[in-house]
């Protein structure tokens, strides 16, 4: 008995450890390969001084970052001004506890004989840490209270314009909050449950990117915005704010800022790739492969949407942030809002009528879509017309 | 261990309520609201009622303390001395109001304590997402519905009151 529980818990931290080593692996492989990638794009050559192919730069930096000295600026709300990094971060790495990372571990490979599952998970151990009836309901919570670190970063430093980029920064993250809840919506409603693992598991034939492509584009634009990465980089538009809100810090906590926001990238990939990619499946093939496979197959779709991520960041330029929340709130938010509205009805249809799924559900998106681009048309002959007539 | 997870966080509760009412920085007492919702949200999780522990979270801490934050940083309420309370009226409707909320308080937990005066019900049971949802839209539908109506003139009061601003302004 003692002995169950003992593998229990040494699962658990198991798993837990797992969720930390992997984000701290990846982000400063991420900024390593975010400054690689920018130079490609740009046609330069970027860091490949340090080691093999720049590869080590991060841990240069990250020695420089430790001895920097630590200080607090004069006048800065001190307490405020060293919790606020941690605040960026702790949500960060939370979020990643709902993310099913493989198939079960199942109990007779040698994970699960060395913890002897047979007698406590015959189904194998759920790679995932803690498997909540609220699954998504949690990483949109968690996903909400990271707005503090960044509003307080902006405050607690004293300086106008870390306080502009604090506010500019949660004004979109709170914009467009809505639309991301909104799109997580049309999730639950194709895969009827909140549980990751479930919807992970009714995309067993094919992802739900292929139903629900709208919804997909809609969250990955709203993940953008609430991860504050360009085209959604208002709060660090350095031309006009210096640095945005963590323009007062320095060495180890300007890293911890980084670090939350790398984080916040990485978790935000795997959960993509959760959503509507299918996470650990492989259009039926994971049913042959081994565990760890489906692990690897995993971590390789999430490092696909990192390198989306940092693809789209140096491919398009800066919105403005009248422009960013016009199209959070007179866009994204009616187009998301339709969206959930034309999939319920679409789903009592197939269900009353026996009509194919897909079909349905595409159709219901075309809708929306056209609504969205006649609707946009109209209002900007109206602001043409009203420019032409002052 | 669940225990000793409630009254870490029933005392993380209690802290946060005190720096909301202690505190005479508003930035600090704002986060102290923060530090209450989210315990309370915690002993929710504790009862087993994930949905409510997570809109808890979603709507209280995650939206609504962040507009006291923003209107709090751009009036710059920082000065502390304007702050200082004085014995009006107002404390006295505060002082009554406090009362009313002790009494609801200890008759909810004087009927948990006495079971069979019908008062009490088990949270696990109403906190299951699917549970929520069915109770809503059939037992308490007409009050659900209100709160959405209710919430839907609040809207369009604010957007009323700032299409009148703007113009004002303007002309």
């Amino acid at each position: 008995m003692l002995f169950l529980l003992i593998a229990q818990l040494v699962a658990t931290l198991g798993k837990i450890v797992f969720l930390f080593a992997f984000v701290l692996t990846v982000v400063p492989l991420l900024v390593w390969a975010e400054r690689r990638i920018s130079a490609w794009i740009q046609d330069r050559k970027g860091p490949n001084r340090v080691g093999p192919a720049g590869l080590l730069q991060p841990l240069a930096d990250l020695i420089k970052f430790l001895s920097k000295e630590s200080f607090v600026p004069e006048r800065a709300e001190r307490f405020l001004y060293n919790l606020a990094p941690l605040l960026m971060l702790v949500p960060a790495l939370m979020v990643g506890a709902v993310i099913p990372w493989s198939k079960p571990i199942p109990p007779d490979s040698w994970i699960g004989y060395w913890l002897s599952a047979v007698d406590w998970a015959p189904e194998g151990i759920p790679f995932q840490v803690i498997d909540v009836d609220i699954g998504i309901l949690y990483f949109y919570a968690l996903a909400s209270l990271g707005v503090y670190g960044v509003i307080l970063a902006g405050w607690a430093a004293n300086n106008k314009y870390t306080l502009l980029g604090g506010l500019r920064a949660s004004a979109s993250m709170v914009s467009y909050e809505l639309s991301l809840g909104l799109s997580v919506v049309v999730v639950l409603l194709m895969t009827g449950t909140l549980r990751i693992n479930g919807i992970v598991d009714w995309q067993q034939g094919a992802w739900l990117v292929f139903y629900q492509p709208l919804a997909c584009l809609t969250f990955m634009v709203t993940v953008f915005a609430e991860n504050n990465r360009l085209p959604f980089d208002l709060a660090e538009s350095e031309q006009e704010l210096v640095g945005g809100y963590h323009t007062e810090y320095g060495g180890i906590k300007f890293a911890l800022s980084m670090l939350a926001e790398y984080a916040h990238m990485a978790i935000n990939s795997a959960l993509i790739a959760s959503l509507f990619f299918g996470g650990w499946r492989w259009f039926g093939l994971e049913d042959r492969l081994p565990w760890w496979a489906t692990l690897l197959l995993f971590i390789g779709k999430a490092l696909f949407f990192m390198f989306f991520f940092i693809w789209v960041r140096w491919t398009f330029p800066r919105f403005r942030f009248d422009q960013v929340i016009h199209l959070g709130w007179k866009v994204l938010l009616p187009m998301t809002l339709g969206n959930a509205i034309a999939t319920a009805v679409a789903l009592v249809l197939v269900e009353r009528s026996g009509w194919p799924l897909w079909p349905v559900v595409m159709a219901g998106q075309v809708v929306v879509v056209a609504g969205a681009i006649l609707g946009s048309t109209i209002q900007t002959r109206r602001l043409q017309a009203r420019a032409a007539a002052s | 261990m669940q225990l000793v997870l409630f009254v870490l966080f029933g005392l993380f509760a209690v802290l946060g309520g005190l720096i909301v009412v202690g505190n005479r920085n508003p930035i600090y007492s704002a986060l102290g609201l923060v530090v209450a919702l989210f315990s309370i949200s915690a002993l929710y999780v504790i009862l087993g009622a994930y949905f409510v522990a997570a809109v808890q979270v979603i709507v209280y801490a995650g939206a609504i303390v962040v507009l006291f934050l923003f209107v709090i940083m751009l009036l710059n309420l920082n000065d502390r001395e304007r702050l200082r309370e004085q014995f009006t009226l107002r404390s006295v409707i505060g002082i009554v109001l406090g009362l009313v909320f002790v009494a609801v308080t200890g008759l909810t937990v004087w009927a948990v304590v006495h079971p069979g005066t019908g008062a009490a019900m088990p949270l696990s049971d109403v906190g299951h997402t699917k549970q929520v949802g069915r109770l809503l839209f059939s037992n308490y539908l007409l009050p659900f519905e209100v709160t959405s109506v209710i919430l839907l003139a609040g809207m369009v009061g604010v957007l009323v009151l700032i299409r009148f601003h703007g113009r004002g302004h303007r002309s």
